[in-house]
């Protein structure tokens, strides 16, 4: 967690200055993404969270000059857009990694191997929740329910599903990414970058040759009915990464007691209100800069 | 094809019925070729031969049922948009499917976007829309390259754009990435993320077939509604309803996941049994019984092994105290603590709360507190009764069904396994292991031994 402002000692009573505007070629090129998301709908302002996810490319977070930008260009107000882009998550609002790792800890991922995933890969990467590693390649974070629950424990990369996860192959996967060798998910495109991810999410059509055929069809568990139907053979064990479950002993989580929350987890830590991209000392867009000038 | 009365017949070839995913393992099957070689468009060539009218009056007679949760009849939705009104009219398709254990409209997006882009062209022809709008969750970007792909190999081919099939029949169709946050799953959130605000629930009437998207007339159905028109068109209503019951007919995809042997999707007719779909796909994983499951996702109330028996359609699950929901059958083993599940549910639920509707806000986060000191060993008794007065205080008393939802869990687990609350409380804690309920645990004990 960043510090907030009143422990950095900057006056709440203070307005914060206008956040300063993208270099003119930056707004210029954006500009012309900003007109095609917009003609695509009938009134302009439903363009808002493609634009977010536009000014995220970008940048790789949402900042106050991202912010800005969609307020001009949509003609609000910077806290209308400001309203908007804390209210989802997948807005970052401060700088993280090339690679965004989630883990499932909904119920069913969670109770399936998710939590004990999502436990050693905080340990293997010395991060937590939301956080990212000194290199900058992997922000590890739990997330909710992503509609792969027969595919159970799943985590996502950069929103690319890899299916059937153990503790083992999410740590090599992890270590994959750190070290730049090609990771490919079990439904979904070799992967982007996050800022290309957002790109995609902007309604920016992936354009990278063989990227909507990449993984191939339906994964095994959406065909299990089917093959039932035509009276194929049920597979006796459907497709979980055996090959990973030798190798999880030795990392198996050493506390096989009671489970009990983590502290810092406690007392909906995860609901806190998180900082907007405003408070971060580190981004030059910040008010810190701009005081300072 | 499957008739009801056939059902007895325990094959899966009997009690099974793919249409939605019949060519679901087809190389490429989300190309528009594939599509065509099984009959892709054809549906829409016999509505485009129909009078808007009739054709709502028969999807209407089909009795298709919407796929989202509610159930609503899908036809009569669209018979609620008012003609001849001189306003624009929308189908919105919500495709950000959320609600945990859900996991249907997300596969068949993926292998069979046509069958939705089919149906849109369809129902926008019955509503006499000319811009639909797809919003999809956005943390499933395979699914939105799939999507953009399919939409554009339906504008090459003249299904979108102008004057379709030469119906005089104009349509768009806008993909939009929705940014994370489940309650846009409520069809009234839904409009205003797509409006561009921040996804909170709308105070109804009026409904959106009246005042929807720009306070314009709007159709919001589910994914799997939609992509279940084609082929009634193209099949005939009356073969439609040869599957399921007369309240419920048709076929669905049911999606099995948990501690079962083999977790996927099963397209069936209404009214299979869970015990149906265990029994033909290898039960539970070897060696365990079935403890709870939920029969249409965590917002649905939680059945038990006493329900394997409950024909899982819209009136045989509502009977047995439960809602068919979206047919995410979530199977829980024996190894699983109760407790430890619905207190993740709930953390979900107040993670997710828009926070616009007091009891939901509040009372899902007092929620949480008492789950968490009652999985931690801190509970007092007197918890368990405050966690079902909490709920109930939730239960019907803000805009939207979330809140209803967070209090499904609570209500029919203090109903099904108040024992086990009562454990942790005098007991000082969890009496589960978490180990032994992985995927990988029962593998792991046999290299052990």
């Amino acid at each position: 967690m960043t510090t907030s402002s009143s422990e950095r000692g900057v006056s709440l009573g203070m307005p914060e200055l206008p956040a300063p505007a993208y270099p003119d070629d930056v707004r210029a090129r954006l500009e012309t993404d900003a007109r095609e998301i917009i003609a695509r709908y009938p009134d302009s302002r439903s363009a808002l969270l493609p634009l977010l996810h536009l000014v995220q490319a970008e940048e790789g977070h949402v900042t106050r000059t991202g912010m800005r930008f969609c307020a001009d260009v949509l003609e609000l107000t910077t806290a209308e857009v400001t309203a908007v882009a804390t209210f989802y998550t997948m807005y970052r609002r401060k700088p993280s990694g090339d690679y965004q790792v989630g883990v499932c800890t909904n119920t069913l991922c969670a109770v399936m191997g998710g939590d004990a995933i999502f436990t050693e890969l905080q340990e293997h990467l010395g991060v937590g929740n939301g956080e990212t590693t000194d290199d900058g390649k992997v922000t590890l974070e739990h997330i909710e329910c992503n509609a792969a629950c027969d595919f159970a424990p799943v985590v996502m990369v950069n929103w690319e599903f890899f299916d059937n996860q153990t503790p083992a192959t999410a740590k090599r996967l992890v270590d994959d990414l750190r070290a730049g060798r090609p990771v490919e998910p079990t439904r979904g495109a070799p992967l982007c970058t996050f800022k290309e991810t957002a790109r995609i999410l902007a309604g920016f059509p992936d354009e990278r040759p063989g990227a909507v055929e990449a993984s191939g069809g339906a994964g095994p568990a959406s065909l299990v009915g089917l093959r039932l139907a035509r009276g194929e053979t049920a597979p006796a064990r459907v497709v979980h990464p055996r090959e990973g479950a030798s190798q999880d002993r030795d990392s198996a989580p050493q506390d096989r007691g009671a489970h009990e929350p983590s502290p810092s987890e406690h007392l909906s830590s995860h609901d806190a209100p998180q900082d907007t991209s405003a408070s971060d000392p580190a981004h030059p867009a910040g008010p810190a800069a701009e005081e300072g000038e | 094809m499957t008739l009801a009365p056939e059902l007895k017949d325990t094959s899966p070839e009997k009690l099974l019925a793919p249409v939605l995913s019949a060519f679901w393992d087809e190389d490429k099957s989300w190309t528009l070729d594939v599509y065509k070689r099984h009959e892709g468009y054809e549906g829409l060539r016999k509505a485009l031969a129909m009078s808007p009218d009739d054709l709502i009056a028969y999807v209407k007679d089909s009795g298709l049922r919407g796929r989202g949760g509610a159930g609503f009849p899908t036809g009569m939705k669209w018979q609620f948009i008012p003609q001849g009104d001189g306003k624009p009219h929308y189908l919105v398709v919500n495709a950000d499917e959320s609600e945990p254990g859900t996991c249907k409209d997300i596969p068949l997006l993926f292998a069979n976007p046509h069958s939705l882009i089919e149906g849109m062209i369809i129902a926008c022809y019955a509503i006499r829309s000319s811009h639909a709008f797809i919003y999809l969750r956005g943390e499933v970007v395979p699914v939105l390259r799939r999507l953009h792909s399919a939409v554009s190999e339906a504008y090459a081919a003249g299904y979108l754009g102008q004057n379709i099939l030469g119906s005089g029949l104009d349509l768009d169709i806008t993909v939009h990435a929705g940014a994370g946050a489940y309650i846009c799953g409520e069809e009234t959130a839904l409009l205003d993320s797509l409006e561009g605000r921040r996804g909170q629930p709308r105070l109804r009437p009026p409904f959106p077939a009246v005042a929807g998207l720009y306070a314009c007339p709007t159709v919001v159905n589910n994914v799997e509604s939609i992509a279940s028109v084609p082929a009634i068109l193209h099949r005939g209503k009356d073969w439609f309803r040869s599957m399921g019951s007369e309240k419920s007919p048709g076929f669905t995809l049911y999606s099995l996941s948990g501690h079962v042997a083999s977790p996927g999707q099963y397209e069936a007719p209404l009214g299979i049994t869970l015990r149906q779909l265990l029994e033909m796909s290898g039960g539970m994983r070897p060696g365990h019984r079935l403890k709870f499951w939920t029969p249409g996702g965590s917002s649905t109330p939680m059945f038990t092994e006493e329900h394997l028996d409950v024909p899982l359609d819209y009136e045989g699950v509502g009977a047995a105290g439960s809602m068919l929901g979206t047919k995410a059958l979530q199977c829980f083993d024996e190894t699983t603590c109760v407790v430890r599940a619905v207190t993740r549910w709930t953390e979900f639920y107040a993670h997710e709360s828009c926070g616009k509707c007091t009891p939901c806000r509040e009372g899902t986060y007092w929620l949480v507190q008492l789950l968490r000191d009652i999985e931690a060993g801190k509970g007092v008794m007197s918890d368990l009764d405050k966690l079902n007065d909490i709920a109930d205080n939730i239960n019907g008393k803000s805009f939207c069904a979330l809140g209803d939802g967070a209090a499904s869990p609570i209500f029919s687990s203090l109903k099904y396994f108040r024992e086990e609350y009562e454990q942790h409380i005098t007991g000082r804690g969890c009496p589960f292991d978490p180990a032994k309920s992985t995927v990988w645990a029962d593998s792991r004990t046999e290299v052990n031994a």
